[in-house]
């Protein structure tokens, strides 16, 4: 049990007292708090893992604050050494704990119950009557009605115990809990993610230079890329346009035609959310859409400088989205940035907006810059921003779809729009393990929670008349030690008469 | 079809006023001593325990045994009959989820009651699921809708329906931990005397006993949840686990109720302690319900507040 004793002086006597409380039960309850007080600040501030430009806002938001704790982890929290450390402290005493319990439970296993204690009467809920049945008829009767039980029998004593499965499925339980967490670190340390905007018409094949991002485990080699690609041929969209779910989607559907590698031959797929494509090892799951309008750029003598689709970002619910054009190679280099909506609105607070995902009324509203767009500088540059230091604005135009703005350095022209789908391709390795283990975890906590260790004794006494005395009484380890139910139940197979066997009253 | 979503709303109010009717009578009852004192009559070498007979202040419990039966199944029509509505489950937004969970506390403390006399934790139960509908059709109502592609998924069956039931479980065995701590809380103030109201509810350690049932049937079924959530998310989301809130909060429930279970087997946290963190889960779970879907930015927070 937990030593509350001050440590021994000797080192050796230290790390022992150490050992013992880090695998105490009281200790391990602490950590259990302390687990789920950590958890918590990652629920409330933004994540890194989850939402990096949130971070980077609120750390701007709260310059004094923001700093510190982001020096501290406070934004990739489930990353930070201090939650790791709660976590590993918690392993180290489960393991510390289920060990010695585990080799106990297994001596245990091998042993015979303990013989029956010699006086039963000063038991609750003693049944004792005399038998018309020999002794040795008895014992045979009571053998027959405790089977299943573990069975010592001796000098007319018969005892039995049940519910081993309980420390059998608790030790199943944290042994698997174990397991789930080398699951989940297998999957950290092997597994990779990468996120790919497609546009419709276009093509990714899974190499690492395609990913628009990308993160992978520690171990995770440049290797593990299967070489699969997809074309993305349709991507269907619809929304709700009833009053009271205006807006909100009602279907993803991107169609793609997939090939497992270079040689192999085109298969046509669809891929929904919560139904990903399988390629081989890797999921590939539609995690998001948006438009990307087409533009034709010309210099003033009417030459095509730029003919293609830009994917823009949605920013609200009804895909008000942003983009930037660059044209690097006019002269000077010609930049834009714009505002595409689906469903065109303008009002005197929110300026241009879009009232519906749908493209029922799309216009582009441009903001056009001539000048240097800085990307000889060397220092990469976003493909959704536009650096205006040290360049010019031209002028402001909004355009629908087939127009086309002129300006003296040459016209930009509308000419429609496609659409882009963000998929999400994934590794994991290690979730079979964690699957399994987690519900091997939870069977072990079925039966460690409703198996009941319970004993049962039966004593024999030849009475002079030829008849037996009888008694039967029981013990629990659970419910306060009450295992009426048991006792009445085996008094009951055994044949003891109706009137002594208290009714259930549970 | 607006007619199946009147009839629903129809019988949810009616169920409420049972409900009322139900919390009336189990109030009566509470106001009431119990009369009755258990018997032993000595036969022999054999000890009976004889019950005692139903005393006439037990009938306004047993009035609101019978309406809060009759509560709960005018519920379940009307919960049926969204469903029927929506032409799915009904768990599709958080109106849908408040319903069914009250449905779920009321049946989770009803079928208990089959097995064991109950009728003490009644006005507990009817008070708490009163309150969830009558959240749910003020603050949370929203007209049916088609559900939004990532909840299409049988997974939504499976997942929810679990979570449902636990609702019901952690709700009842939060019920029976805060009336241990106020009897243990009395008793320990009038040298273990219990007077008025609280003679009607079992002992101390009863009450322990009953919440460890209660909360050893939902934390298996709550572990089972937060899993089949888990595969779902990686269906849908590419990944199993993201420390999304939503997931987040349902860890920290997980964690606080195994600290429960270990609290059970640890000498000198078994008592009071437990019961603390049995509350303490259940206000987690309510806080990864209503907080997280309304305050936090969560993948989760589709589910139409």
């Amino acid at each position: 049990m937990v030593t509350t004793a001050p440590p021994p002086l000797s080192t050796g006597g230290f790390l022992r007292w150490s050992w013992r409380q880090l695998t105490s039960m009281r200790t391990s309850l602490i950590l259990l708090f302390a687990l789920a007080v950590v958890s918590i600040p990652g629920s409330i501030l933004p994540q890194r893992g989850t939402n990096p430009i949130l971070v980077d806002e609120w750390i701007e938001d709260a310059p004094t604050w923001g700093p510190i704790l982001d020096s501290l982890g406070f934004f990739d929290v489930y990353a930070a050494p201090w939650f790791a450390a709660v976590y590993l402290l918690l392993f180290i005493s489960l393991i510390g704990c289920v060990i010695p319990r585990a080799g106990v439970h297994w001596a245990a296993l091998r042993t015979q119950p303990p013989p029956a204690p010699r006086y039963l009467t000063r038991f609750p809920g003693t049944i004792e009557w005399a038998d018309p049945r020999s002794e040795s008829e008895v014992l045979a009767a009571a053998r027959d009605a405790l089977k299943g039980w573990r069975i010592r029998a001796e000098d007319g004593a018969l005892s039995a115990e049940r519910g081993f499965l309980k420390e059998t499925g608790n030790l199943i339980f944290h042994i698997a809990l174990v397991g789930v967490l080398i699951g989940v670190a297998l999957g950290g340390l092997f597994g990779w993610r990468g996120n790919v905007i497609v546009r419709e018409g276009n093509g990714f094949s899974n190499t690492l230079t395609q990913f628009d991002a990308w993160g992978g485990g520690r171990l995770t080699g440049d290797m593990a890329l299967a070489p699969f690609s997809f074309t993305l041929t349709d991507f269907r969209v619809e929304f709700s346009r009833e009053e009271a779910q205006r807006g909100s989607p009602t279907l993803f559907q991107a169609e793609v035609s997939y090939q497992e590698s270079p040689q192999a031959a085109p298969v046509r797929e669809v891929i929904e959310v919560n139904y990903p494509l399988e390629a081989d090892g890797a999921k590939v799951f539609l995690v998001g859409h948006g438009y990307a309008p087409h533009f034709i750029v010309r210099d003033a003598s009417g030459a095509v400088l730029f003919d293609d689709s830009v994917p823009f970002l949605p920013q609200d619910g009804s895909f008000t989205s942003t983009g930037v054009l660059k044209v690097p190679d006019a002269s000077p280099q010609l930049g834009f940035t714009a505002l595409f909506l689906p469903t065109t609105a303008v009002d005197d607070i929110r300026g241009p907006h879009s009232t519906f995902p749908e493209a029922d009324d799309p216009s582009v509203f441009l903001s056009a810059w001539k000048g240097d767009l800085g990307l000889d500088g060397g220092v990469p540059q976003s493909v959704y921003t536009l650096t205006t230091e040290g360049m010019e604005q031209i002028g402001l135009e909004a355009l629908v779809p087939g127009q086309t703005w002129e300006f003296p350095e040459g016209s930009i022209e509308f000419t429609g729009f496609d659409r882009w789908a963000s998929f999400q391709i994934a590794h994991d390795p290690g979730k079979e393990v964690t699957l399994i283990t987690a519900i091997l975890a939870m069977i072990g906590l079925i039966l460690t929670l409703s198996v009941r260790r319970r004993r049962i004794w039966v004593k024999m006494e030849s009475l002079p008349d030829g008849r037996t005395l009888v008694q039967v009484a029981g013990i629990a380890r659970e419910d306060g030690g009450d295992a009426t139910r048991e006792i009445a139940h085996a008094a009951r197979s055994l044949g003891a008469p109706a009137e002594l066997i208290p009714e259930e009253d549970e | 079809m607006n007619g199946l979503a009147e009839a629903s709303s129809a019988f949810i109010y009616a169920s409420m006023a049972a409900l009322t009717v139900a919390m009336i009578a189990f109030a009566v009852a509470f106001s009431g001593k119990r009369s009755a004192v258990p018997v032993t009559i000595p036969a022999g070498d054999v000890a009976l325990l004889e019950r005692p007979a139903p005393a006439p202040g037990r009938r306004a419990s047993n009035i609101g045994m019978s309406v809060t039966w009759l509560a709960t199944a005018l519920l379940f029509i009307g919960v049926v009959l969204r469903g029927l509505w929506a032409d799915r489950v009904p768990w599709g937004n958080m109106y849908e989820f408040s319903i069914t969970s009250a449905l779920g506390i009321l049946l989770v403390f009803l079928i208990w009651s089959t097995r064991r006399d109950l009728r003490w934790l009644g006005l507990f139960v009817v008070i708490a699921a009163l309150l969830t509908l009558g959240l749910a059709i003020t603050v949370l109502y929203t007209e049916a809708a088609q559900l939004v592609p990532a909840l299409k998924s049988y997974w939504l069956i499976i997942h929810v329906s679990a979570a449902i039931v636990c609702a019901g479980a952690f709700t009842v065995g939060a019920g029976t931990a805060s009336l241990s701590l106020i009897r243990s809380r009395v008793e320990s103030k009038n040298g273990g005397q219990v007077t008025g109201w609280l003679t009607n509810v079992p002992s101390t350690e009863r009450l322990r006993t009953l919440t460890n049932r209660v909360l050893a049937f939902a934390f298996p079924l709550w572990t089972f949840a937060v899993i089949a959530g888990a595969i779902w998310a990686e269906n849908a989301w590419g990944r199993y686990w993201g420390w999304d809130p939503k997931e987040t909060w349902a860890f920290i429930t997980w964690v606080l109720y195994a600290a429960y279970l270990h609290a059970r087997s640890t000498a000198g946290w078994r008592g009071n302690v437990a019961s603390w963190i049995a509350i303490l889960g259940w206000i987690s779970f309510l806080i990864n319900y209503f907080g997280v879907n309304i305050f936090v930015n969560s993948l989760h927070s589709y589910a139409g507040v």
